[in-house]
Parts: C-alpha cells; sequence; structure tokens
C-alpha cells in the first residue's frame, strides 16, 4: 500500500462527512486502513455498510481491516466534467474492485496512473491512500493502481 | 383467489403531451405544463376532466395531485399515488398502478402524468454542488462519480466485456431512435439525422457512452388516462388494453456502493417473466417495442433480459435496419425515444406505445396487436408494460 500526495482529481469536489454509519471506515483511511463491515454473528462480508446483516439479520455488525489488494471488476474512463471542479481537467479513470479476501465485497475508487491507460477486467490492483490534510475537515480517500 | 391478473381488464382511453421543449426552454411553469398535458389528454380521450378521480405519478413527481385535482375541480380524488424510487424506471409501474386501481374499483378514471421544467428546476446530469457528502454517495462523488451516466457506465463496461458487445451494437439503437425521430414533427431531434460517421465522431461522455449513446434532458409534460375496459369500448378512441405491468428487481439490487451481485444487468431478470406471466404471450408476440434510452447500454440489456436475443447475438441482432419501423424485426423507439423525440421520463414512449395500436405513429408498424414499453433499465426498481389490441383480448 502506498500515499499519494498530489490528489488524483482537483479540490473542490463535494468531500466525504462520516456518519454514525459509517465513520470507521473514513476515520481508517486517515490512518491507512481499509475496514469494512462484517457481521460477528455469521462472519458476513458487507459493503457497503448497512444497520443489519444481509444474511442473518444480525445488528451485531464489526469492522475489520483488510488487505489493499483486489482486482478490477468494471471500469470506466469519464470524459464529460459533471461537477464545476471537474472543468478543464479532462479524463479519469474510475474502477470497480472486487476484494477476493472479503466475500468478494467491491469498493470504488479512481485509477491511479496515466488516464489514457489501457484497463483490464480481472487486473490485480493494490490500495492507495489520497489525504487531504488541507481541507476543512481532513479527509482520506481510497485509490488504486495497477499492482507491480 | 382467482387468478390474479391485470390483463384486459383496464384500458387506455387518452393520451396527451405538451409541446417537448429543450431542457430550460418551456415558456411556462412546470405545473402549467402538467394541466396541460392532462387536460390533451382528457380531450383525447372525450371524457370531462372532471372525472379523473385518480392520479398517478413515478421519481417524485412535483406536482402534487391534491392541488391539480382543485385546480381542475375534479369531482372527487380516490386514488393519489406515487411509484417509489427508480427515477424513470417508474413508468411502467406508473401504469400498473393506475390500472391496479381501476381493475379493483379504488378509482374510476386515473391519469397517469410526469412534467419537467429542468429551467424551473435542477437538471439531472449535473453532480452535487454541496461542500460535504455523505451515506452512499460519499462512496462515488468523492472520486468524480455523479451523473447517472457514469454510475451505469460501468454496469455496461462489465456485461459488453462479459459477452463480446461491440460499440456498433449501442451505435445501431441510438441511429434507431435518431431514424424514427427525423419522421416525427413532435420530435427535439426532428431535422437533425445522425449517421455513423456522426456517432464514431462525437465525444465520449463516459466510456462505453459517446453523446449519442445518453438521453436528451427536456421540459414538458406527458399524461395517459385509464379506464376500465367496459367503459373505454363507449369513448371516443380505438381501446389500448393493459396486458400486463411488472416492476421491481432481483434479489439485493439495490446493494450499497455497487455490490448488487449479479451487477452487469438492467434490472430486468426477474422482472420479465413476471410480465409475460400476466399478458400470456412471449417475447416473440410483441410487434413494437418503446425501450427507455437513459443509456444505449441498458437498452442493449434490457434487450437481452426481456428475451429478444441472448446476449451472443447482440452484435448480430443490434443493426439499425433491424429495429426500423419499416421492415425491422423488432421496431424498436418509433417516435425518436428518449434520445431524439424527448427525454419525458418514459412516459412520451408509453404514449408512443398506444399510437402504434391505434396505428397513429409517424413510424407506423403495420398490424401492430402488442406494443411494449420498457421503462428506465439499470435503476430499482425498473418496471415495464404490455398493450395489447382487442384481438389480443
Ligand atoms: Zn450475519
Amino acid at each position: 500500500m502506498s500515499q499519494v500526495n498530489k490528489s488524483y482529481l482537483p479540490e473542490g469536489l463535494p468531500i466525504p462527512a462520516a456518519e454514525p454509519l459509517d465513520e470507521p471506515f473514513w476515520s481508517g483511511l486517515r490512518k491507512n486502513k481499509i475496514r469494512v463491515q462484517r457481521c460477528k454473528a455469521c462472519s458476513n462480508w458487507q459493503w457497503g455498510p448497512e444497520w443489519v446483516c444481509h444474511k442473518c439479520h444480525s445488528f451485531d455488525i464489526g469492522w475489520e481491516e483488510i488487505e489493499g489488494k483486489g482486482r478490477i471488476f468494471s471500469w470506466t474512463r469519464m470524459w464529460h466534467p459533471v461537477h464545476p471542479a471537474l472543468n478543464g481537467h479532462g479524463a479519469y479513470i474510475t474502477v470497480l474492485v472486487e476484494i477476493p479476501h472479503a466475500g468478494n465485497i467491491r469498493m470504488i475508487g479512481n485509477l491511479l496512473g496515466d488516464p489514457m491507460q489501457k484497463v483490464e477486467i480481472g487486473a490485480m490492483v493494490e490500495a492507495s491512500f489520497e489525504h487531504h490534510e488541507a481541507s476543512d475537515p481532513p479527509f482520506s480517500l481510497l485509490h488504486w493502481k495497477c499492482a507491480a | 383467489m382467482g387468478v390474479r391478473t391485470l390483463r384486459g381488464k383496464v384500458a387506455v382511453a387518452g393520451i396527451g403531451e405538451t409541446t417537448y421543449y429543450k431542457h430550460g426552454k418551456a415558456p411556462d411553469a412546470e405545473f402549467k405544463l402538467a394541466l396541460q398535458a392532462i387536460l390533451a389528454a382528457a380531450q383525447d380521450a372525450g371524457i370531462d376532466p372532471r372525472e379523473i378521480d385518480g392520479f398517478a405519478s413515478y421519481s417524485n413527481d412535483r406536482n402534487d395531485p391534491s392541488r391539480i385535482a382543485a385546480a381542475l375541480g375534479t369531482r372527487e380524488l380516490r386514488f393519489s399515488n406515487m411509484q417509489w424510487g427508480g427515477g424513470g424506471g417508474g413508468g411502467g409501474a406508473a401504469v400498473g398502478n393506475a390500472a391496479a386501481a381501476v381493475a379493483t374499483g379504488l378509482a374510476d378514471c386515473v391519469v397517469v402524468f410526469r412534467a419537467l421544467a429542468q429551467g424551473q428546476f435542477a437538471r439531472f446530469g449535473q453532480g452535487p454542488q454541496t461542500k460535504t457528502i455523505s451515506g452512499n454517495k460519499a462512496y462515488e462523488a468523492p472520486y468524480g462519480m455523479m451523473s447517472p451516466g457514469q454510475q451505469y457506465a460501468m454496469k455496461v463496461m462489465r456485461f459488453m466485456h462479459e459477452h463480446g458487445v461491440k460499440q456498433e451494437a449501442l451505435r445501431a439503437i441510438a441511429l434507431a431512435s435518431y431514424h424514427h425521430a427525423q419522421a416525427n414533427p413532435r420530435a427535439v431531434m426532428h431535422g437533425r439525422p445522425l449517421d455513423e460517421a456522426t456517432y464514431d465522431a462525437s465525444r465520449w461522455i463516459v466510456e462505453p457512452f459517446h453523446l449519442f449513446d445518453c438521453c436528451m434532458e427536456n421540459d414538458g409534460a406527458a399524461a395517459l388516462i385509464l379506464v376500465s375496459a367496459e367503459r373505454a369500448k363507449d369513448l371516443k378512441q380505438k381501446p389500448t388494453y393493459v396486458l400486463a405491468s411488472a416492476g421491481g428487481s432481483h434479489h439485493r439490487c439495490g446493494a450499497p456502493s455497487h455490490n448488487d451481485p449479479i451487477y452487469a444487468t438492467s434490472n430486468f431478470t426477474t422482472v420479465a417473466p413476471h410480465l409475460y406471466d400476466m399478458a400470456g404471450i412471449s417475447a416473440r408476440d410483441v410487434d413494437v417495442l418503446q425501450c427507455y434510452e437513459n443509456f444505449t447500454g441498458g437498452v442493449l440489456m434490457s434487450l437481452v433480459e426481456h428475451g429478444f436475443f441472448p446476449a451472443e447475438a447482440a452484435n448480430d441482432f443490434l443493426k439499425p435496419e433491424n429495429l426500423f419501423a419499416k421492415g425491422g424485426k423488432l421496431p424498436l423507439n418509433t417516435s425518436g425515444g428518449n434520445l431524439a423525440e424527448c427525454y419525458m421520463h418514459g412516459l412520451e414512449l408509453q404514449i408512443e406505445a398506444v399510437r402504434q395500436l391505434r396505428g397513429q405513429s409517424t413510424s407506423q408498424v403495420a398490424d401492430v396487436d402488442v406494443s411494449m414499453v420498457v421503462a428506465g433499465p439499470m435503476v430499482t426498481p425498473v418496471s415495464s408494460c404490455i398493450f395489447g389490441s382487442e384481438a389480443t383480448l
């Protein structure tokens, strides 16, 4: 896992505000940790977060740190700016990453590197944390890059 | 309990719509547009608008039935219905809800309507411009994923990857809509033909969607009036019978952060079988289809999931000539649809389906008995409905 300094997308996009339901995820990213939901009763992995386990209906759901590795399940290259902060920025890539060691849950992030790179569904990727220290409040995002 | 079905019990008696405008260009308030469409539908049906006793809409339409009922002086209000969620995916379900109300005696004369004035209100295709964002959107927006097109592009990318579908298949869907719009003077893209080279050269919005794979955003309003099958026989127009409506989505379709277990789907895998069961027909019997193009990729997956061809045959089937009203194997979006007639959140597709059964389309298919509509692929819940001629009953 690595850390990046320059942000992948320009500042000015909406910044994530944690809620009681997902606070462990967002606070985990601040510490370079990926924490996702895992049911304490039946060990079911669950993402995105919900109050109840969709397998056994237990409300006793824990958070487990997972290794930041996965494979590209799908992706897209976005061209049209959908927010003023993206005007003039050009294309960027978003990936949906499947995490095989956490019940094949899927997580969204940007794919770091050349925005025109060839992207392969099934390719292995590694997590990368992007910290926005100067933001008010500070926050961190989870990105991905192709595995070496 | 006997057989539970809507088949043949209810008919569309009237259709109405306003002029369709580019987004933000309607000269009238959204509420006024809604009233105009409803009054036009009543006139088309030949009924007194004061007879309307029920309202059905979807996607949180802003025009409240109690206000409409007061404005029009309807005699009484008996049914005030909103289909939850799903944006344009609620269009077929709204018709189903209205039909169910009439079939079960909750109301006698229900109008399905949708009105949009995006100059007066916000647009669909722009992201939120708030400083912070929370909940599900927080897993997307900070990564530059904010518009419906971006959210659905990855479903289509995965589907095309799994089944080897080529860009030309999406292009054929866009070309069919533009082709039919050239015959339709109501269409916003009337007089603006599209050819393969123009499609290929058009800019990417979000891969795999070029500009012409994406719906327009428009202003206007549309309405359909539903009454019992018996009543419809005495009214002005040839009745268009509701053969079936089905809505919903599969197991955990709405799982957060793109964790839907099927994922590469238009979300009709469970809905389409219910639809055909109620109608008592199969895909082979459909004479003409209106399929909601939020994005062409959604149409691709919807056609597969409604049984028109297997995914592996998409490249062969999706040629423009197969989709044209004249001589096509499956005439598709014969008014120009969301891409080229108007994005009236798909309600214009329901109206076109009725026109095809009446023989009033500007791209009329010969001998139509079964006319089908697919609403809002890839959202949840989605819905579809099937209309039939008297011969199908
Ligand atoms: Zn559990």
